[in-house]
């Protein structure tokens, strides 16, 4: 469903993904590991279109869609749950999953169906979105993301700075999510809650793929995620 | 001295001042726009108008008609071509280049028409006024102006609480690059505030040409009016918006009193007393970073 090929982008002068190749199939889950700074958000970014492609494609069924907008990609379903969370602060938590229906993408996660998925977000419904704590915030804005019915469900970082208990709550939801057909790219720095949910690794180091494949050993991919010596 | 009569002279006056400033909070609350073109835009609908009334020869409320739709889509076409290229970290670009509209407007304006000042008439209606007890004499205009001002905040309050567009409209001045992945064009929502407030600029223009009247030159001191009344309203505040605008008038009308050539000053004088003490403005919400 995604075909990303030798794909680059940059921040002004500096390029900070170069070369990276990956694919996800429908339904798939793959997770996109690294320390910070290895570009693994300015990866998903490139993929939504809040950067511009310097080089590579980014085909999504069948269509390349590096040429495009973000909003004209989050219409065909390239949806991404933005690195920290972007909530509409003014909106409340209903008004904030209203906006996706903007995206107008009939399918399963209706309004209903998303309060179903995650009861917190459905309690906080009229709450200000900017009151929320940083849990609640995560959830809502995964909800968010879901009213507008992705294909390909973006995630960065969720996890971070959030309590064990929420992480766990979020990451439950991530196999029903999966179940209707949607495909999740990953960003996460916490490799064994990746390797959790995820077969499949992708390890980003500074800015280029330094491992990828399915079923790894945990020691080659600290070697990869540091880039130090493997050990043989 | 009886000061009942100036107080309600000065209210329906901040009708007409709310009309004017709707229009301006809209574009600055959305996209951070001080449009310094705004009150030279409200002169050139009320030109175009007077062009539409001695073409047509129909009364200048069915020339509205014809006005507003076309000052909307100047509106749309304006932002989508012009504005959007001055959006950024810096207001400065679109200070400049509203500032040089400003300018291409009072000079086109003075090229094809005159200096001289020109008013709108409805024919009876423009002196027509009501007898309330007390002996206080409302002009029918002004009361139909502060009616459809509070009609207009009315619906345009409704739009944005209730609404979908209202909700990206506040979504996109929250975070306009998550409006985006969202799958919506914040550009879009961008020119159909712009149209709105065009719209609006039209309709008072064509209000302060008929209470009033206008020349090329006019707008500066309409723009200047409805940015007071913005500021002591509170910013991002329709009905503060509508609030500031009735001090402002009150403040003109009342000075005006006690000192017949003073009226603007003591406008002027009460938004900077507000500046000095409230500069959040009534409502006092405090200015999103």
């Amino acid at each position: 469903m995604l075909d990303v090929t030798k794909l680059s982008a940059a921040y002004g002068q500096v390029t900070a993904i170069r070369d990276i190749d990956l694919a996800i199939s429908e339904g798939g889950i793959l997770a996109i590991i690294g320390a910070n700074g290895a570009g693994k958000s300015t990866l998903l970014k490139t993929i939504a279109g809040q950067l511009p492609t310097k080089s590579g494609s980014i085909v999504f069924d069948g269509d390349d869609v590096s040429g495009l907008p973000a909003y004209e990609r989050a219409r065909r379903g390239i949806i991404m749950v933005p690195e920290g969370r972007r909530l509409f602060a003014s909106l409340t938590v209903h008004e904030n999953l209203q906006t996706a229906l903007s995206a107008k993408r009939k399918g399963a996660w209706t309004l209903d169906a998303v309060y179903d998925l995650f009861p917190l977000v459905a309690e906080r419904k009229d709450r200000r979105a900017g009151n929320l704590s940083g849990g609640e915030q995560q959830a809502t804005a995964i909800a968010r993301a879901l009213v507008a019915n992705p294909r390909l469900l973006l995630l960065d970082e969720v996890s971070l700075g959030l309590a064990p208990s929420i992480i766990g709550e979020l990451y439950a939801s991530l196999p029903i999510i999966l179940e209707q057909g949607t495909a999740i790219l990953l960003v996460e720095q916490d490799v064994s809650r990746a390797l959790n949910v995820s077969d499949e690794v992708h390890c980003l180091l500074q800015g280029a793929t330094s491992l990828a494949g399915k079923n790894i050993a945990l020691s080659e991919i600290s070697a990869a995620y540091f880039g130090t010596e493997r050990d043989s | 001295m009886n000061l009942l009569d100036p107080l309600i002279q000065g209210i329906l006056l901040g009708g007409l001042y709310a009309l004017f400033a709707a229009g301006l909070s809209l574009m600055f609350g959305v996209m951070r726009i001080v449009n310094l073109a705004y009150g030279d835009f409200a002169v050139l609908a009320a030109y175009g108008t007077l062009i539409v009334v001695n073409a047509a020869l129909i009364s200048p409320l069915a020339a509205l008609l014809i006005v507003a739709p076309a000052m909307a889509v100047l509106g749309y076409i304006l932002q989508r071509t012009i504005l959007q290229r001055t959006l950024g970290l810096s207001p400065l670009p679109s200070l400049l280049v509203t500032f040089g509209l400003s300018i291409i407007i009072q000079n086109l304006l003075l090229m094809f028409g005159s200096a001289d000042q020109k008013r709108l008439s409805l024919g009876g209606v423009d002196t027509a006024s009501i007898t309330l007890p007390f002996d206080i004499r409302v002009g029918v205009f002004p009361l139909f102006i502060f009616l459809l001002a509070i009609v207009i905040l009315s619906i345009l309050s409704w739009v944005t609480a209730k609404t979908q567009y209202g909700r990206l409209v506040r979504a996109v001045s929250d975070d306009p690059a998550t409006v985006d992945l969202q799958g919506v064009n914040p550009k879009q929502i961008y020119a159909l505030a712009t149209a709105i407030a065009f719209g609006l600029v039209a309709i008072a223009g064509l209000a302060a040409g008929v209470q009033t009247s206008f020349n090329p030159t006019s707008g500066s001191m309409l723009l200047i009016f409805a940015f007071e009344a913005v500021i002591i309203g509170g910013l991002g505040s329709l009905w503060g918006t509508l609030g500031g605008a009735m001090i402002l008038g009150v403040a003109q009308t009342v000075g005006a009193a006690f000192a017949p050539a003073q009226q603007i000053l003591a406008g002027h004088l009460v938004f900077l007393l507000f500046l000095a003490f409230l500069p959040n403005g009534l409502t006092r919400r405090k200015v999103r970073a």
